[in-house]
């Protein structure tokens, strides 16, 4: 083209620069120059707000030292987990703070990720803290994160269909079984998905009936008696009347949408059902009640598995030292306090459970703290995602259990996954 | 490109030494050819960096035992990642089940693609307004429509759930999510076959059609004898990118199912073991094999059917 004008390339020039620009605008995030330092601070994507106060708030403590900017993650976890592995993996220095789900710490310390927490700072981060809590943030007897929030389900049930709740598995089954055959709604609504969810149904189980996934050393599947007991509490589950038909594909949230929706007598779920369910169904509220999370047996009550996020430091930050002090200021009790009200988020600090303010908005704080004070850990290793897989997977749909022959697979399909050997499916 | 140039650099070369007398006119030519190097050469450099260079590095990947959380133990293991992949039943599973999507939404697509391709070429008023509304599923974003298929087919949120006998979830199901998944993908993409289609049907000249017409064919016969075949190259060009973009689904699944209940094709076990497991070395093996399945697509359409691939001659052949 000879007769091309000059101008006529300024449309390339400009659509050079657009692609560009955020390649160039993603340098140099972090520790910009002299004075107030910018620490990015990763965690999930928190709707209420409580975040970004205590981001601010922290931000202000600091005096101009340091600005924490909050970075939204994505909303899965499993999305949440892709972008900071791709950013550490890379050596991002702009990645300060992390918060990591429980079953994260071991892998990201042991890829060399994330930095220790010693000394003071690993007083000042485990004081007051739920044991259960610290225990996922350490691996290898070293503390690698602090505990940000903690989690755990409680039995929800409706107490005009249910007078009392029941306290093992077996009879909530049969509690069920009768309303359906009064033909009352009955659904027990819990995690069927094949996902994270149907690996913390089978640890609470496994780990109520006395087991374990993996033996203590996490070098080899442990499984056994128990896992053969909850993997067939599981397949009863589904193919009684208790189950749900969407069973296979429930995930937390359409638990709380079936409850709330009126044909479900029982839910497993997490606390934040309550004011959603107080926000939605004023006319079923009243009924709604909650009970610790029935047991595999009537005498021996159930071992939660523990949720929740803790916060990590990464090992590329140009600005370790502040990072570290920023974490502390994120999750102290002003701010844990902040996020359990208004982000519906049940703290990790042990004395925030007697805290007036929290009581008042959280009724079952006394059953959440037992819950947790009793709560096992999912199981601890580097390879806990293809360990998760493998048990999922194995697991789905529940319907298709066969008690003795899945574990039997499973124990294989465990043992490879903790080589990070083969594929996951 | 490289055998003909370097024939064409021989003959070159041969001239040169063969003539004096056309020395001059080669001088020139050889010129000519350096220019035109020089000028390519960017796009060269630029396709060896984004499409050379990551295949390659993909390839030594798949020859290395690397997780990318156990980094110090990273090393040479030559082809046991093949190996592991080829002896999995995950990746036959994946396969077998990528085929099937295959085959399936091709031939469903072809055969409403061609129907729509003749509705389009045949409408004589409204014709710029059937082909927009024909094109609109493929102008939708793959992500945002797969997201609409999943939420109709979920029981509680979906009007096409509540067509269903009450508590079934089509989607927890492995043949009925697979069918919904083609069902998906044909409708997205046949209007695509069908835009190639209508450019082959162009092609086909009026009188020849005319001619059979007075000759007394009826229209299955004009279809079947003769447009039909004088289409054929557009049709296997057609097929040829349809099939190589199915062989690939991924967004479709990976938002309707998530590969759950043996629903995921070959590229979401990829993405699955690069990306969630971090196992870069079994992941780009499973990268590496489909890009084989690929070519083995690509290849048996070029030579077998005598497909032409875009841009070629055909009267080389």
């Amino acid at each position: 083209m000879p007769d091309r004008s000059p101008r006529s390339r300024w449309p390339a020039v400009a659509a050079v620069l657009a692609v560009l620009a955020p390649v160039l605008g993603g340098c140099g995030s972090s520790g910009g120059g002299a004075g107030t330092v910018t620490l990015n601070w990763y965690n999930f994507p928190d709707d209420s707000g409580a975040l970004q106060q205590a981001a601010e708030r922290c931000s202000q403590a600091s005096q101009g030292r340091y600005v924490i900017r909050y970075n939204k993650l994505p909303r899965t976890s499993d999305g949440q987990r892709q972008q900071l592995v791709r950013r550490l993996a890379a050596h991002d220095a702009g990645v300060d703070i992390m918060g990591l789900d429980v079953t994260w710490p071991a892998e990201f310390a042991e890829a060399g990720w994330i930095r220790e927490w010693t000394g003071e700072r690993k007083q000042q981060a485990t004081a007051d803290t739920l044991d259960a809590a610290v225990r996922t943030a350490t691996w290898k007897d070293r503390l690698y994160a602090v505990p940000y929030n903690s989690n755990t389900q409680l039995l929800w049930y409706r107490d005009d269909l249910v007078p009392t709740p029941p306290k093992s598995w077996p009879e909530m089954l049969a509690q069920a079984e009768a309303l359906a055959k009064a033909g009352k709604p009955h659904y027990v609504e819990i995690q069927g998905a094949q996902y994270e969810g149907l690996t913390v149904w089978f640890n609470t189980l496994v780990t109520s009936a006395g087991g374990s996934i993996l033996t203590p050393d996490a070098q080899a599947p442990s499984l056994g008696p128990p896992a053969v007991v909850a993997a067939g509490i599981m397949h009863d589950t589904a193919v009684s009347a208790a189950a749900d038909p969407s069973l296979p594909n429930q995930m937390e949230d359409q638990n709380r949408l079936a409850m709330e929706s009126g044909t479900a007598a029982f839910e497993l779920n997490y606390p934040f059902v309550y004011p959603s369910m107080k926000a939605n169904q004023p006319d079923l509220f009243p009924h709604f009640k909650w009970a610790p999370y029935p047991g595999v047996t009537a005498d021996r009550p159930a071992t939660v598995t523990i949720g929740g996020i803790d916060l990590a430091v990464g090992t590329y930050t140009r600005q370790p030292d502040l990072a570290f002090e920023a974490t502390l200021c994120l999750r102290d009790r002003e701010n844990q306090l902040a996020n359990a009200l208004e982000g519906g988020l049940p703290p990790s600090l042990r004395s925030l459970y007697q805290a007036a303010e929290l009581t008042e908005s959280y009724p079952f704080a006394a059953d959440v703290l037992a819950a947790l004070d009793t709560a096992s850990v999912r199981p601890q290793t580097p390879a806990y995602q293809n360990v998760s897989i493998a048990i999922s997977h194995s697991l789905s749909p529940p319907a298709s259990i066969r008690p003795e022959s899945t574990i039997a697979d499973l124990r294989g399909q465990i043992q490879d996954a903790l080589g990070s050997k083969g594929l996951i499916p | 490109m490289s055998p003909s140039a370097e024939s064409a650099e021989a003959t070159g070369a041969a001239e040169a030494a063969a003539g004096r007398g056309r020395a001059e006119l080669s001088e020139g030519a050889r010129q000519e050819r350096r220019l035109g190097l020089l000028l390519c050469a960017p796009a060269v450099v630029v396709m060896v960096a984004v499409t050379a260079y990551p295949i390659a590095y993909a390839v030594y990947l798949s020859l290395q035992r690397y997780d990318l959380r156990f980094p110090g133990q990273a090393h040479w293991v030559g082809l046991s990642n093949y190996g592991a992949v080829l002896s999995s039943p995950f990746w036959w599973q994946a396969l077998w089940v990528t085929v099937l999507i295959t085959v399936v939404s091709v031939a469903v697509e072809l055969v409403l693609g061609m129907a729509l391709a003749l509705v389009m070429h045949r409408a004589v008023f409204g014709r710029g307004t059937v082909r927009t509304a024909v094109l609109i599923p493929y102008g939708i974003v793959t992500v945002v429509a797969a997201y609409s298929w999943q939420y109709a087919w979920t029981p509680g949120t979906g009007y096409l759930a509540a067509l269903l006998p009450a508590g079934s979830a089509p989607l927890t199901d492995q043949w009925q999510a697979i069918g919904l998944i083609i069902l998906a993908e044909v409708w997205k993409t046949t209007p695509f076959m069908a835009l190639l289609l209508l450019a082959g049907l162009a092609l086909v000249p009026g009188e020849t059609v005319r001619a059979a017409m007075v000759d007394g064919a009826n229209f299955w016969q004009r279809l079947r004898l003769v447009i039909l075949p004088l289409m054929k190259p557009a049709i296997l060009v057609a097929l040829l990118f349809r099939t190589l973009d199915a062989f690939r689904i991924f967004d479709n699944i990976y938002v309707l199912t998530g590969g759950s209940n043996d629903t995921g094709s070959v590229s979401i076990l990829g993405y699955d073991n690069l990306f969630t497991a971090l196992n870069l070395g079994i992941g780009s093996a499973i990268s590496v094999l489909i890009f084989l399945c690929v070519a083995v697509i690509a290849f048996c359409f070029i030579k077998i059917f005598g497909a032409s691939a875009p841009g070629g001659e055909p009267e080389r052949r």
